[in-house]
């Protein structure tokens, strides 16, 4: 990355609230807590784990998109010497269907997806049977015996097609969620001009690289259920698994171990978590589950497909009167945990950070017989800011403008924050904390030396080259509230242990919270072990997901690290240094006295020490240098960015090169810069997966095309341009002491947006692009002038 | 169940008896029969190249072979790369330059850049970026990992051109 760190901030300058003692850490580029085991190959990854006597389960899926199930032969499986159980839909026939998270939208329920199919099937890959073996080679052969008769029934694939019959009296259409605000119709009566777009993006998913596992056992000893290769929201599963067996949550616990890349589908409940707890529970064994890879396409969750027709209303200006959205969001087979999260948040995020006086979104919600969706990174922002930038785009070429200017028109100012927003983003009311979009605007084009950049594609356009150049601005939303907690704890040698109910998927919370507790308490944060994904270790948790780990979990550390700091000082200056407490301070671990410098400070090993259990002690407090801390935030925080691509089309093969990948993010506060360029060049990549090479494609049957790396294709190191990221602090939340944002779908929101404009202008046809991934195929088509997909 | 064969795998140094079925892959092999899991598994099908080893020095996917094959010759797994003194230069790289999220690809990056670097010390930029291209990473936009690599062939290049 050529592009630096911009701090607006002088150093020690503080946002507001409860000053913390000083910054070292927060702010900094320290290497990663995390890393000395995973680059020693000492991971532990749930395949890396195992207990005597275990069992393997394989799952046996549906062959069939869509069709009645009218038996299962299990005979030939059950007579296999190394069969140790088959279970169908009729053996957990008392467990019910898997549940979602709260949500205000109502009639959801009947398309919940039970752990193993009863009388339909309406997806290849729903889980049908499973076998149990000793070893995991010998479950896959006895998978194999298991057939089944199945009665197939007409398919449904497109979420545009009318809806079809879910099961009787239930339509495919699950629902229909409605945002408004403003008087819409009003607006487009009275509009100058009136732009449409009509917009695709397709089914692609976030595909960590470790499949997805699972191993329980039953600690007979405890009446305890141990999930291993939890991850994302370790104490809400655990709640909800436990319901789903009917046992109290204290007689369950999950365990995150390393996990192998989340971005949203992993961590989340499937049917086989539940499978394996409850195989534990009834076969007396520990058992285990690891999918292969076509498994993990087929069965995990996938994501993205909708399609937009989105309108705007316009002033003679160019300036929005209003916007008018409809949206047909394909769920595939069933509701899963997220129910209705993705097209709410679509439609709550769809007129990002501009200033748009009415605003209306219908968004359909229907099934299809395909892989259930859910979140992945940056769930409904990518689809709904492209389909924005497009309309943005496609109302700058009606009004010949450029689309910077119709963009600077639009965007809301500064001193226009907060920015209320009357509507609610999954049941929370909206209201923009800070920005300065112009501001990055400008930052941007300096920092792209914007002129330099169109001269240059002019002259290589002159040459004969097809290049271009294109946008996407996003306003995202992260640090979903309202409160999380964390518990901060001095040992006798000085260490220091944060327990938080966050999650790791790899994102670098244990580095993050330790930066955050180090500055707070006055220690070196590798003297910091974090905590998360424990739920036998703290009561609550929020997990991670959402970019809320940092902003949430961070303020509840830091309050956490404040009290045990103060807790420290206090009893120093009462029973161990005779002086007032405002001459004393924590500095590299250790209690110092500011009026006299040269005078060795007491360590914190020993102010824990002194902090045991005694009369003396029980007389000044709780016992134990230790603390709780709890962080509780009003609203959201709302980051914002600009993604630029230039890109070189081949007009002969269709394919298209990413010569240069930029992005500009205003995070508030950057805890650690390195990580947060880490967590956007990474997610510069899976966007430019899902805009150029990855699809889920499946044939008129519903059977998946896309089931290897063969065939779902990802970036590699080829494909991937350089990327800048230009880091920006100009607008500190107000929600929080330190003024931090989120960092995690940053780099992934504007892509789609980015790259349908670039290659708009490589080939000098405004509005072409009107389908993601564009694939070669699809490219040359709109070169060919033919329709897309012929 | 396929009657087992008797074999023994070199690995890092030392040689494991173990008794495998004939369809056992090297993979499942070094993981399960050996203990040695730090090699991962990312799709059983050779594309992803998580499970990359080193085959008599050649960077090889463990999931593409059966153990049986690997009989007598010498395999190096990413367990092998640090020793008493510390963490291999690929290893340190990786940290300091932030090549690694969630680190399950890392193993097979390590083994498949230790192996190019021995075998091509002066490798230039862009064969270096076309043979990492062939193991997948869905973290880190490849750029980190590829400086790192970048980082560990300049420091040995200067070493060499010094002890001259």
């Amino acid at each position: 990355m050529s592009g630096g760190h911009a701090s607006s901030l002088a150093p020690g300058q503080r946002h507001n609230g409860d000053a913390d003692p000083r910054r070292r850490f927060v702010g900094a580029r320290v290497t990663r807590l995390e890393d000395p085991p995973l680059v020693r190959g000492q991971g532990t990854y749930v395949g890396n784990l195992g207990f005597p006597n275990q069992l393997h389960m394989r799952v046996v899926r549906s062959p069939v998109a869509h069709g009645v199930l009218r038996s299962i032969d299990t005979s030939a499986a059950r007579e296999h010497p190394g069969c140790r159980g088959v279970w169908t839909g009729q053996d957990v026939a008392d467990i019910p269907p898997i549940t979602f998270r709260p949500t205000s939208v109502q009639g959801l329920e009947p398309y919940r997806q039970y752990i193993l199919a009863r009388d339909r099937v309406r997806y290849i890959g729903e889980p049908v049977a499973v076998v149990f073996a000793a070893d995991p080679y010998v479950a896959e052969d006895i998978a194999d015996l298991v057939t089944m008769d199945i009665e197939a029934l007409p398919v449904l694939l497109s979420a545009d097609a009318p809806p079809g019959e879910f099961a009787p009296g239930h339509s495919t259409e699950a629902g229909v969620l409605r945002k408004q605000f403003g008087d819409v119709d009003a607006a487009f009566r009275e509009a100058h001009e009136v732009v449409e777009v009509d917009v695709r993006v397709g089914r692609h998913s976030g595909v960590p690289m470790e499949p997805r596992g699972a191993l329980a056992r039953h600690d007979h000893s405890r009446d305890v259920i141990e999930l291993y290769g939890a991850g994302k929201r370790p104490h809400a599963h655990r709640d909800a698994v436990a319901a789903l067996l009917g046992r109290s949550p204290v007689g369950m616990h999950f365990y995150e171990g390393h996990i192998g890349g989340g971005f949203g589908v992993r961590g989340e409940i499937y049917p086989e978590d539940v499978l394996v707890c409850l195989a534990a529970l009834r076969l007396g064994r520990p058992v285990k589950w690891i999918e292969d890879r076509r498994e993990n396409l087929l069965a995990c969750n996938h994501s993205r497909e909708q399609h937009h027709v989105v309108r705007a209303a316009l002033d003679r200006d160019a300036r929005i009167l209003a916007i008018d959205a409809k949206l047909w969001h394909d769920q595939g087979a069933y509701i899963r945990t997220h129910g209705a999260r993705v097209p709410d948040m679509a439609m709550g995020t769809l007129i990002g950070g501009y200033h748009v006086p009415a605003y209306r979104a219908v968004g359909h919600i229907r099934l299809t017989n395909k892989t259930p969706a859910a979140t992945y990174r940056s769930p409904g922002r990518f689809e709904s800011t492209y389909a924005c930038e497009r309309l943005m785009d496609a109302v700058a070429e009606r009004f010949g403008l450029s689309p910077i200017e119709v963009r600077r028109r639009n965007l809301i100012r500064r001193d226009q924050y907060p920015y209320p927003r009357p509507m609610e983003i999954l049941d929370h009311p909206v209201e923009l904390d800070s920005g300065d979009f112009p501001r990055l605007l400008d930052r941007t084009l300096e920092h792209l030396r914007w002129d330099d950049l169109q001269a240059e594609i002019a002259r290589r356009r002159d040459a004969g080259e097809c290049v271009g150049v294109g946008m996407g601005f996003f306003m995202e939303k992260s640090g979903l509230g309202p409160v999380d907690g964390a518990k901060v704890n001095v040992d006798t040698r000085g260490k220091v242990q944060v327990v938080t109910g966050s999650s790791s998927i790899g994102q670098g919370v244990e580095t993050v919270m330790a930066q955050i507790c180090a500055d707070a308490l006055g220690v070196d944060y590798a003297d910091v072990k974090v905590i998360h994904g424990r739920t036998d270790m703290i009561d609550y948790g929020i997990g991670a997901h959402a970019s809320r780990a940092t902003v949430m979990t961070g303020g509840a550390t830091r309050m956490a690290a404040l009290n045990v700091r103060r807790k420290a000082l206090e009893f120093a200056a009462a029973h161990m240094i005779e002086a007032p407490i405002e001459v004393l301070d924590i500095v590299d671990g250790k209690v110092v006295r500011t009026d006299r410098p040269g005078e060795p400070g007491i360590p914190l090993g020993r102010v824990a020490a002194a902090l045991a259990p005694s009369p003396e002690v029980v007389a000044f407090g709780i016992p134990g240098l230790t603390a709780e801390g709890w962080f509780e935030t009003a609203g959201l925080t709302h980051p914002y960015g600009i993604h630029t691509a230039v890109v070189k089309v081949d007009p002969d093969t269709g394919g298209v090169t990413v010569e240069r990948f930029h992005v500009a993010y205003d995070i508030g506060c950057a805890i650690n810069p390195m990580l947060v360029e880490g967590q956007i060049v990474g997610g510069v990549a899976q966007g430019l997966g899902g805009a150029l090479l990855e699809e889920f494609v499946y044939d008129e049957r519903g059977e998946p095309l896309s089931v290897t790396f063969a065939d779902y294709l990802m970036p590699t190191a080829r494909e991937m341009p350089p990327v800048e990221v230009l880091l920006t602090e100009d607008a500190p939340s107000p929600n929080n002491a330190l003024g931090m944002k989120g960092a995690g779908e940053a780099g992934i929101t504007g892509v789609g947006a980015a790259i349908a404009a670039a290659i708009d202008d490589a080939i000098g046809k405004p509005g072409a692009i009107r389908e993601l991934p564009v694939t070669p195929q699809r490219l040359r088509a709109i070169l060919a002038g033919r329709p897309a997909g012929a | 169940m396929t009657p087992r064969i008797d074999i023994t795998l070199n690995v890092n140094g030392s040689d494991h008896d173990i008794r495998v079925e004939p369809r056992r892959t090297l993979a499942d092999a070094l993981r399960q029969d050996c203990g040695l899991t730090g090699t991962n598994v990312g799709c059983e099908h050779g594309v992803c190249g998580a499970c990359t080893v080193l085959l008599d020095g050649e960077p090889v996917r463990s999931c593409l072979m059966f153990a049986v094959q690997a009989q007598g010759r010498r395999l190096r797994t990413v367990e092998g790369l640090a020793n008493a003194e510390g963490l291999h230069p690929l290893q340190q790289a990786f940290t300091d330059h932030h090549a690694l999220q969630c680190g399950y690809c890392t193993p097979g990056f390590l083994m498949l850049a230790a192996g190019t670097l021995e075998r091509h010390p002066d490798i230039d930029d862009e064969s270096l970026r076309e043979v990492l291209s062939s193991n997948l990473c869905r973290c880190t936009g490849y750029q980190n990992i590829l400086r790192a690599v970048r980082a560990v062939r300049d420091s040995r290049r200067l070493a060499r051109e010094d002890a001259r």
